[in-house]
This record gives C-alpha cells, structure tokens and sequence, in this order.
C-alpha cells in the first residue's frame, strides 16, 4: 500500500562536528509513516528522538548536519482539474532556507515543542503570530485569517478565544501556551504532526487535556503524529506504532501492545521493568538498568547497548552491529539474540 | 498498619505561610497569595512521607518552610530532635536553629543549580564537614571517600569538577552532600524529575538504601504520581496551599476519598496498553492561591460539586483510622483507585 504512505525515512545519518569530535546522534535510522496514523518515538535523553524530529522539518542548527540517507515525503495535493496529484519529495535534498522547504515546514509537516515559548515569540500576540502562519501558507486576507486564528482558538479548546487572540504569551498559564502552540501548529491542516514531549512541562491533570485534544484533533483532521517522548505511559496511550530509540540507532519497532506485552530487545524489556507502576505497589527495588549511557563521543563498538546488557554475548555483541530481525509480523528488534537463522 | 500511632520525627502544625502582593511606590499590601494555607501531617520516624500536588500547589513551599529556608507566617513545626528532643523550629533561635540543621537536610530537583561548579566534588561534600568543624585534615579526606563511595560514586573522582559528571551522577552528589552530617530526616524536592527512567530507578533504589541502612525519615515531595506511590508509605495531597487527602499509600492510591485525588489518579498515562482508560478530564484551571474561589477550593472543577461545596471550606478530617479527607461528600462519594490490569 504504497500510496498510503506519507513518510519515508531511510537511513537517516544526522551527525553533529563538534570540536570535541563527531556525534553521531542519529545513526541509521529507517522508519515509516502512514497517512493518519500515530508513531511513537521513545528513548532517553541523548537517544537521538528529537534530532531525528528536526531533521524531517530541517531545523537542525549548525553544526549539526544530515549526511546520508533520505527522507522521502509523499505530497498529495489537488490539481488545477481537481485531480490529486503526487509528488515524491526528498526532504533531505532541500535547501533548509528554500521557498519550498518553507511551504512544506508548517504547511504539510508542523511541529510543537516541549517548551511553547520556543515556538512563540513574546513580543506578539497569539493570534498575530497564528495570523502570520496562515497567510504565509494560504491566500486569504487579513480579516480571513483572524477569523480562522480564532477558529483554531476554539478548536484546541481555549478559553474565551476572542479576547486571547489578542493576548500575548506570557499572559497565558502553561497549558494554555501548549494549546496556543498546538492552534498554530494545525492552522495549516498539515498532513504530520511532529509532537516532541508536548506534555512533559506540564502538570498530569493539564497533560491529560492536552493528550485529549491531541487525540480528539487528529480523529477530526485526519492528521498523522509522530509522537516523541521519554514517558513509556504516554507511548502506552497515544500510539499504535514505536519505535525505541538508544544512541541514535533504532533497537526495536513494534506495534505497541507487543512493545509492552512482549518486548524483545533487552534494552525495551529493561525500561520497561525500571519504571514504577502505578498500582503496584511492592517493597521490592527497582531493577534498574545498570550504569549508564555512554558519552556521545565514545559510543560503545558493536551493539552499542552491550555494556548494560544482561544479556551480553562476548565477542558476538561487542564485534558487530546486530542486524534488524522481523522477530515476529510487524515487530522488528536489531539484536543477536534474534538470530538471522529465522530469516 | 497503626502508622499513625508510630513515634514521628516531624509534626507540621496548622503551618500558614502567606507571600504578599504589593502594588506601588510605597509597596503597599493589596492581598496575599496563599502558598501554604494551614496544613497539619506528621512524619512517622524511619518512614518516607510523600507530598504530591500540581505546580503552584505549596508543596515546594512547604519543604522550605520546615527547613525555614523561609519564615513561615504561622503554625508550628516541631523536629524530634537527635540530642534536643522536640523543637518547633518555626520559633528556634540561631543556635537551635544550627544544630536542626544538621540533623536536617535538603536534596532539590536539578543538581546542575544546587551544585557550585566552581567547587570540586571533595569541597562540595566536605563543605558542611567543614563549616561545622566535624573532620579535618586526612580524616576529612576519609570521610568524603567513604560518603561517596556510600551514593556510589568513585572517591578516585573527588577532585573532578560536577560538570564532568552526568546528571544522575551529580544528584548523587548532591545526596552524598546532605548525607555529611548523618542527618535523620532529608527533604527531597523533586530529586529524579530531571533524571532518565533508567536512572531514575536507580536514584530510588538509593534513596531506599540509604533509608534503610540509616533508619532515614523522608519527606519526599514530587508531582510524579508512579514515583511517589514507589517510595512513600504515606502519601498527602495537595491542591492550591491546603491537604485535600492523606493516608497510607496502598489505602490512598486504592480508595481515594477526595475527588481530586481520584482525577489526578485516573491522570496518569499508564505504560500498559490494556488497561481501560477512562480519564476523568478536569475542566479549567488551577485557581491562583492569591485569588482562590470561595468553598472548597476545587468545587469549579469538581464532577460531584454541590450547593455546599461553593458555601463552606471543608476541614480536614479522619474518615476511616488514619485517612484523611477534606470533602463535604466524602462518606457519600464511592470514588475509583488507580486501575490496574488484571493479572
């Protein structure tokens, strides 16, 4: 079903070139998106998830830079005639400042962050700063634009939307500033949303109306998600897909009631265990993961997960890179446990 | 089971403290914000105590006003002091005042801004060893090593500086540094919100350890529902500056009394794919304690509100032997736990 398809990413290498060496902080990574539908990109700090985020929306800040790979975007608009028309799109062969960059970010792909004040700037209003968003992707007037600004209020929700148009950020709370982001980032209709941590800052009640809405939203416009966060909780709710991520390489990508039920990797079937769970209540410890993860600049050879493993096979997990294995239908997991064998 | 008859190491009377608001040249007091509005729980020795709330709620405040970071406006907070016996440190002179501290100590959320990156890890945790004249000389070096060998950390490593450590490394630090003086009760602010799942785990297994080893009273403030249930054996909640609930932690998180509680409960995104979910959405937003609404603090946004609610201001009272709850309704509300699935 290729047509379904919206995003391909196909060996993604984002490396930064620092001073103190190269990172590699997303090394390898291929994943897909279909139209409508949820993935979830879970992972520490450092995993690479975010970078892999603002690389697809080629944000990315010196010196950080794509150096291999593609990120194919599968762009269905209307024709003149009214016929659809389709057009294969290499995001990474882009000029990150070109018109056409430019249409797409915002326009087909739109991303709210974890923070809103990074997506808002304080010295205009709400509804400037989401009037601006739609007239440079869409022609319609002034007025037009206001009334769909305020439109957009109403539809993420927020309270009296007519007076915090003209409100400026930091005289809404937080969870408001999350809902203003999340008006801009739809106003648009964009195909993808990229959603990084958009609830970690915020307080359990608040993030429980945000994730609402978020799931209520994309029911309405159709939209696909790429849902990056840390909190295995939120992944359990919000996606149907993930993908875990551990020093910039892809360990496991399953649909999510196999990650939980039947995790493969080591590492998935580690956090999973090092997270308390509500209701659970036991006077037994943690089983923590031991250690902790590498630096950036000395990533492990071979699996780079070996040394916290407990599963570790010497002079097997510290030689080569394991393979990507289809474990099971749909559920792959890059470890020599799963041999190719099967396959 | 009879927690509430066990000897307390902290009793927190009736404890008020109020910020003012002033306006104009003169700083004239216009009205006070409530951070903390008359909350009364007592600590039971060699037992963790959880206080869990949304932003803003006072529970920051509150761990300060019984270090008396800050001078509480009224109320009493007596510390069973080591060699004292009891002492309401609201009222303590300097030198009581000096000799509860040492017996009393403060971990806080981001290691990065409790510790003096100018100072090398052996002046960070010899400091209070130091300025109280407890060690000296190749005894003070001894005493370091061992702490740090203690939080699991390298004594090797003293003279590094915190920034070549990671973040959990450095709350480590800083929890070796409260545990200089042997203290007999720490109050953590949020100390694993800024750490990884993985390394979260480990920081409470620690933080167990440590409590076992040295009979250890904690006050373990945190908004993390999943972490607070993991650690405490008693948890209170709190909601804009007052106690809605407090009870042993099974009993809180099983059979919550307080609608609150059982929203803030149902809040929490649950890492299992198939455990029902059936959110209770609350509507609005936290009231600013310097304008709270009239009643029950929580009435606008409560599902089960009535007449009386908005009247008068539930007091805090014991429901069934130690839970506590400050709800007109509480004897006719049958409220819902934390789901679990069935197993």
């Amino acid at each position: 079903m290729r047509s379904d398809i919206l995003l391909e990413v196909q060996d993604l290498k984002t490396y930064f070139f620092t001073e103190r060496g190269i990172v590699r902080a997303v090394d390898g990574v291929s994943f897909e998106i279909r139209r409508g539908q949820t993935l979830g990109v879970v992972g520490e700090s450092g995993c690479g998830k975010s970078i892999t985020g603002l690389s697809i929306l080629r944000l990315l800040q010196k010196p950080g830079k794509i150096v291999g790979g593609k990120i194919l975007y599968h762009l269905r608009r209307e024709g003149r005639d009214g016929s659809h028309v389709e057009e294969d799109i290499d995001i990474t062969r882009l000029d990150p400042d070109s018109a056409e960059m430019r249409s797409i970010r915002g326009g087909q792909i739109a991303m709210v962050f974890q923070e809103p004040m990074t997506s808002l700037d304080p010295v205009y209003t709400v509804g400037d700063q989401i009037v601006e968003a739609i007239i440079y992707h869409q022609k319609v007037t002034k007025a037009e634009a206001r009334r769909r600004a305020i439109e957009m209020l109403a539809r993420v929700n927020m309270p009296e939307p007519e007076q915090v148009v003209d409100h400026y950020p930091h005289q809404l709370s937080g969870g408001m500033r999350q809902r203003a982001m999340i008006a801009m980032a739809l106003s648009c209709h964009p195909s993808l949303l990229i959603a990084d941590e958009p609830t970690t800052a915020l307080d359990v009640t608040t993030e429980a109306q945000i994730l609402e809405l978020l799931r209520e939203l994309q029911r309405d416009m159709g939209m696909a998600i790429m849902y990056i966060t840390h909190n295995l909780g939120v992944i359990a709710e919000m996606v149907e897909e993930a993908v875990v991520m551990y020093l910039g390489r892809i360990v496991e990508h399953a649909p999510v009631r196999e990650l939980f039920h039947d995790p493969k990797h080591p590492y998935t079937q580690a956090l999973l265990r090092s997270i308390p769970k509500l209701g659970r209540k036991s006077q037994a410890r943690l089983q923590a993961i031991e250690g902790m993860v590498p630096s950036p600049f000395a990533i492990p050879p071979g699996c780079a997960f070996h040394p916290r493993c407990a599963s570790f096979i010497s002079g097997v997990c510290n030689t080569a890179e394991p393979p990507m294995v289809e474990v099971n239908e749909g559920h792959f997991a890059s470890c020599f446990l799963y041999g190719s064998d099967t396959g | 089971m009879a927690e509430h008859q066990q000897k307390p190491i902290l009793e927190v009377k009736d404890l008020k403290k109020y910020f003012p608001i002033t306006r104009g040249l003169l700083r004239r007091v216009i009205g006070y914000t409530k951070a903390v509005d008359g909350i009364t729980f007592s600590v039971p020795e060699g037992k963790t105590m959880g206080l869990v709330g949304e932003s803003g709620c006072g529970k920051s405040t509150t761990g300060h006003c019984i270090m008396r970071g800050i001078q509480p406006t009224s109320g009493q907070v007596i510390f069973h002091h080591r060699t004292l016996g009891p002492v309401d440190v609201a009222q303590a002179d300097k030198e009581t005042l000096r000799q509860v501290r040492l017996n009393m100590q403060m971990v806080f959320q981001d290691p990065n801004s409790s510790l003096n990156p100018r100072m090398t890890l052996f002046q960070i945790v010899s400091e209070p060893l130091v300025v109280n004249r407890i060690a000296s000389g190749e005894e003070l070096e001894d005493r370091v090593a061992e702490l740090l060998r203690l939080v699991g950390l390298l004594p090797e490593h003293m003279h590094r500086f915190p920034h070549a450590f990671s973040g959990g490394q450095r709350q480590r630090i800083a929890i070796a540094r409260a545990l200089a003086l042997k203290p007999q009760f720490i109050i953590a602010d949020e100390p694993v919100s800024a750490l990884d799942v993985s390394i979260q785990a480990q920081t409470l297994n620690l933080f167990q350890d440590l409590q076992e080893q040295f009979n250890l009273s904690y006050l373990f403030i945190s908004h993390d529902l999943s972490v607070v249930e993991h650690i405490s054996d008693v948890v209170a909640v709190m909601y804009v500056g007052k106690l809605v609930e407090m009870a042993e932690t099974e009993e809180l998180y099983h059979n919550p009394h307080h609608p609150y509680t059982e929203a803030l409960l149902s809040s929490v995104p649950s890492p299992d794919p198939d455990i029902p979910k059936s959110r209770i959405i609350l509507r609005g937003e936290v009231p600013s304690p310097s304008n709270p609404p009239g009643g029950c603090y929580f009435h606008p946004r409560c599902r089960y509100a009535k007449r009386i609610c908005a009247e008068q201001e539930p007091s805090l009272r014991e429901i069934e032997p130690s839970h506590f709850v400050a709800c007109h309704l509480a004897d006719r509300l049958s409220l819902r736990g934390v789901m679990t699935a069935r197993t």
